[in-house]
């Protein structure tokens, strides 16, 4: 990879020293490694936008919806009549005038086979179940008018008591749908010593509370909102022979299959569209409401309509992510050599169980052991329905809770220790001689060295230099404390495998598609099945196709995101473009190079034996004959001269099902100085040396780990979905929910180190979630490490001014409730685990 | 309604419009100027905005009548013939944009904030773009963005 950087990078790249092993076929060519401009930016800049919302149709109309304020109430009557009489408006729809035609919201991931799910309509008749559910539907000939006229719709609600509190609906003292019965949807267990994986966990905390450590936490994943940039917009189209959706998804391969599946239309008179997408992280992963009630209304009315969401619509109605308390059990020898981890998860889905929700928790249960070697694993996650807002993926999906749990433990273990929290860490990490190793979830990880990465963190940091400075400044008992925190990660990424999909009842395969065209000029045309929405594939999907068929990188056109073009495809999410759509697109080239051969043998007269390819051009051993690949496109255009029975064609496809995950890995460190005084945080260093592979464009790369970093500092320090005590969502603008500006945020310091993926023929890894991953436990680390002399063990998210003060302020008392926000009740103990101690671990 | 002139990207333009109506609605939807884009209701977010004579406003946060007169430039014609302007030019080069829907916005601002002061430090570009909101870029390759278009040095 070093070799073949050209240009200036982003950070410092040191091979490392472990399974330095080159996948077999790498290639090294002159594209690859390089940090090209994109491609994509040339519209971007300047203006020549393809949003969504820009699309105007001949006859469109225009769709707004009506509402609930209310978390939980029934509708006992809607009065559309003076909305219908509204200048221009051309129709108002209710649950009950689509009841029929509306169809269920899918749920893809079943997670057991005995899960508790309620029917979700796009839009119910009876009863709502979160503020924001949609009530009511304008269709009028200006999305003005169609506002306008949304507050002329007199709804009559009778409110019913709103399961609010993720642990009290836990225990099922009001229900969200009092009609199931219980609130609990799935209780999913993944036990070592019955999968064979390890041993006992209770064995080894009975062995580690007589002669060990046992450390017990709990901690709370509050609810995030993706907040993606472009508000969600859909537009369909009714009138041509296929009909015709954009949506501003992620997923309109998925969305295709899935309207057709519900809606009972034909797949193939079904077409979707994702044109140019401002962000997903997650959020935009999904199958919504708004785009099944677009698609039954504009069919019904037979026109073009639009829907485009404010967004305080996208804050309160989009799903939410995260959302969990965590308590966390972890045994190790006195010498701090884990011994057992075990887990047991709540989970708030909301009020319905969303497309994959459910399994973002179980997602996490092969995470939790991170890049460790533990002897004895239990996990197990019940999921909860409340009357929230519903929750599903956002950036890592179940990754980032996992490694915040882990390494915030693996700290608390550190401080028990009195050791500096690298060395416990190094303690118990797989070692880089030591892959492949199976981890006690039961996945093989191929590569990876933590020995190089942390070493290199380190020193970029200035580590022993920070530890100085906080001793320094401890002694002195200065007013501005300064805390380092750290956290490793791993994630398995690059979804995924069909047949694990398979055996965790995930409702679709993992493969992926791509498709590369032969142009008689010399041009090359790529489909992918990856659908991008700021990642830059028509840039680095150009550099892989210009290296491995030796042609211009301004000569390759990909083409994604419209299921008339790319008609295979399973969409981005979970960092799979790369290590699996890109992996697809490498077999399809090899493809068209194995068709054109022969071609090539036959127009030179040569031996298919005696020819080699390089460089673009096929060439016969020891002659200096030679045909480029884009020749032999146009003889098989010309198709005058070929060989019998060679069809006249180098188009190829390939779609690929990975064998494994993932596994990216990095260190990241950060330094915040904290006024011990007002509770105030400020950022000072932070430094990350993530392993991601072999590496396409450095640039773009380092791009997604800035993004990432701020996304998961901001879970730490910033955001956080707030409802009242009605139920109500509090921050459901721009002006409560504190998504991070520049002002906030300071600028990083990106490293990496590479030991190349064995499971992919490029040797990449997944980078799109790794920096959201490891920034949230290593600044919550900072955090509490700046405040350990205090007495404080625990601030909860997100460590605002106010809970950091008032845990100085309650120092002493040695647990979290200094810190507690409004809603943390100490007292409510998740049940079915014993022994619960606050504090310290004994 | 409201007859309203004005000139937009260099060209002259008369319309009748509401008085509600917002700038960049009318740019939007009357002119066809998607270029500029909504990303929030609360003026918070800045996606919107454009240039009116010569300074960077939130096009959510002005209505199309108060621009009676006004000189505006969007995103669209920023570029002079067929030059990308300095600023677009770094923030392509620095990678300071990855899904591009804040770029519009952030483009326009950092046009302004280089008029008011040509050598800003990396604190007062991250202060003068506290207005403008990105979730994909952590804002560190903007802020090089920035710096580049300076003449700055730009380190990673
Ligand atoms: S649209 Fe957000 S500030 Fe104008
Ligand atoms: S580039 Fe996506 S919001 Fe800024």
């Amino acid at each position: 990879m070093t070799a073949t950087q050209d240009e200036v990078s982003t950070g410092s790249t040191t091979e490392a020293t472990g399974s330095t092993t080159e996948a077999t076929g790498s290639t090294t060519g002159r594209e690859i490694g390089r940090e090209r401009r994109r491609k994509e930016d040339a519209r971007l800049i300047t203006g020549r936008t393809r949003w969504t919302d820009n699309i105007v149709l001949p006859g469109m109309l225009h769709m707004a919806m009506v509402r609930s304020p209310f978390a939980h109430a029934k509708i006992t009557r809607i009065d559309t009549s003076e909305a219908k009489a509204a200048t221009n408006v051309v129709a108002v729809f209710t649950g009950a005038d689509l009841a029929d035609e509306q169809g269920a919201l899918p749920n893809a991931w079943p997670i057991t086979p005995d899960q508790v799910a309620p029917a979700h309509p796009p839009m119910p008749a009876d009863r709502v179940t979160f503020a924001g559910e949609i009530v009511a539907v304008i269709v009028a000939r200006s999305a003005a008018e169609a506002r306008d006229a949304a507050e002329l719709v007199d709804v009559d609600y009778e409110e019913l008591p709103a399961a609010l509190d993720l642990k009290e609906a836990a225990e099922d003292k009001v229900l969200a749908h009092p009609e199931l019965g219980t609130n609990k949807s799935a209780l999913w267990v993944f036990d070592s010593a019955e999968a064979g994986t390890g041993g006992n966990v209770e064995e080894a905390i009975a062995a580690a509370r007589t002669d060990g450590i046992v450390i017990e936490r709990e901690f709370r994943q509050q609810r995030l909102i993706p907040a993606f940039m472009e508000p969600r917009s859909v537009v369909v189209d009714p009138t041509g022979e296929q009909i015709t959706m954009w949506s501003a998804t992620q997923i309109p391969h998925i969305l295709r299959f899935l309207l057709a599946a519900v809606l009972g239309v034909p797949e193939s008179k079904v077409r979707v569209i994702a044109p140019d997408v401002g962000g997903g992280f997650g959020g935009k992963l999904q199958t919504t409401p708004e785009e099944f009630l677009a698609m039954v209304i504009a069919r019904r009315l037979g026109k073009p309509v639009k829907y485009t969401e404010t967004r305080s619509e996208s804050l309160m109605a989009g799903h939410h992510g995260r959302d969990q308390w965590q308590r966390l059990t972890l045994s190790a020898t006195k010498e701090g050599v884990v011994t057992g981890f075990k887990v047991d998860l709540l989970a708030d889905l909301g009020s319905y169980v969303s497309l994959i929700g459910g399994g973002v928790p179980v997602l996490g249960a092969f995470m939790f052991n991170a890049i460790y070697k533990f002897p004895a694993y239990h996990f197990q996650v019940q999921t909860v329905l409340t009357n929230k807002t519903w929750t599903d993926a956002y950036r890592g999906a179940g990754r980032p809770e996992a490694t915040f749990g882990i390494e915030r433990m693996m700290d608390e273990l550190a401080a028990e220790l009195g050791e500096d929290p690298i060395k416990v860490r190094e303690r118990n990490w797989i070692k880089h001689e030591e892959f492949p190793f199976t981890t006690v979830a039961g996945l093989e990880y191929d590569s990876g060295n933590y020995e190089a990465a942390t070493a290199q963190a380190m020193a970029s940091f200035g580590y022993d230099e920070l530890r100085a400075e906080q001793a320094r400044r401890r002694d002195s008992g200065d007013r501005v404390q300064l805390g380092i925190g750290v956290s490793t990660f791993t994630e398995m990424c690059g979804l995924a495998p069909s047949r694990v999909l398979g055996s965790l009842d995930y409702g679709a395969g993992g493969w992926e598609h791509a498709s590369v065209r032969m142009l008689p000029t010399g041009k090359v045309e790529v489909i992918t099945g990856a659908s991008a929405h700021g990642q830059g594939h028509e840039t680095a999907f150009s550099q892989i196709v210009a290296d491995r068929l030796g042609i211009a990188f301004e000569d390759v056109e990909v083409l994604h995101g419209d299921t008339a073009i790319s008609h295979k495809g399973l969409d981005t999410y979970g960092s799979r473009s790369l290590v699996v759509g890109g992996e697809a697109l490498v077999r399809a080239v090899d493809k068209v190079i194995e068709k054109a051969k022969p071609i090539a043998a036959h127009l030179m007269e040569a031996s298919v034996d005696d020819l080699e390819f390089s460089g673009g051009r096929f060439t016969v051993r020891g002659t200096d004959q030679g045909l480029a690949i884009g020749e032999i496109a146009l003889a098989t255009f010309a198709a005058h001269n070929l060989p019998d029975g060679v069809e006249p064609s180098l188009d190829s496809d390939a779609t690929y099902d990975p064998v494994n995950f993932n596994y990216p890995h990095g260190t990241h460190l950060c330094a915040v100085e904290i006024d011990t005084e007002t509770g105030a945080i400020k950022m000072r260093k932070y430094t990350c040396v993530d392993d991601i592979g072999n590496v396409i464009n450095p640039l773009i790369a380092a791009g997604q780990v800035h993004g990432g970093l701020v996304q998961g500092i901001a879970q730490a320090l910033w955001e956080e979905a707030v409802y009242d005590d009605a139920g109500t969502l509090v921050s459901a603008s721009f002006v409560d929910y504190l998504v991070p500006t520049s002002a906030d945020t300071i600028s990083f310091d990106v490293g990496h180190t590479t030991t190349p993926a064995l499971t992919n023929t490029l040797g990449t890894k997944g980078v799109g979630e790794a920096g959201t991953i490891a920034s949230t436990p290593a600044v919550v680390n900072a955090v509490v490490d700046a405040l350990r002399p205090f007495g404080v063990t625990d601030i909860q998210m997100p460590c605002t001014p106010e809970r950091v003060w008032k845990a100085i302020q309650g120092a002493g008392a040695a647990s979290t409730e200094g810190a507690a926000a409004p809603h943390f009740s100490a007292e409510t103990g998740m049940s079915g685990t014993a022994d619960r101690t606050e504090g310290a671990g004994q | 309604m409201t007859r309203i002139k004005l000139t937009v990207d260099g060209a002259s333009v008369a319309d009748d419009v509401e008085p509600r109506m917002l700038l960049v609605q009318y740019l939007r939807e009357k002119l066809g100027k998607t270029g500029t884009v909504i990303g929030c209701d609360t003026s918070n977010c800045g996606a919107c905005t454009v240039h009116v004579n010569g300074r960077s406003v939130k096009s959510c946060n002005m209505l199309a009548v108060q621009a009676d007169g006004a000189e505006v430039t969007t995103i669209e014609g920023l570029a002079k013939d067929g030059e990308l302007h300095p600023v677009q030019e770094a923030f392509r080069e620095c990678h300071g944009l990855q899904c591009g829907f804040c770029t519009p916005g952030m483009i326009m601002r950092s046009v302004d904030l280089l008029q008011e002061n040509p050598k800003p430090t990396e604190e007062e570009i991250r202060i003068g773009l506290e207005g403008n909101l990105c979730r994909c870029t952590g804002y560190h390759n903007i802020v090089r963005a920035v710096q580049h278009a300076a003449g700055g040095e730009v380190t990673a």
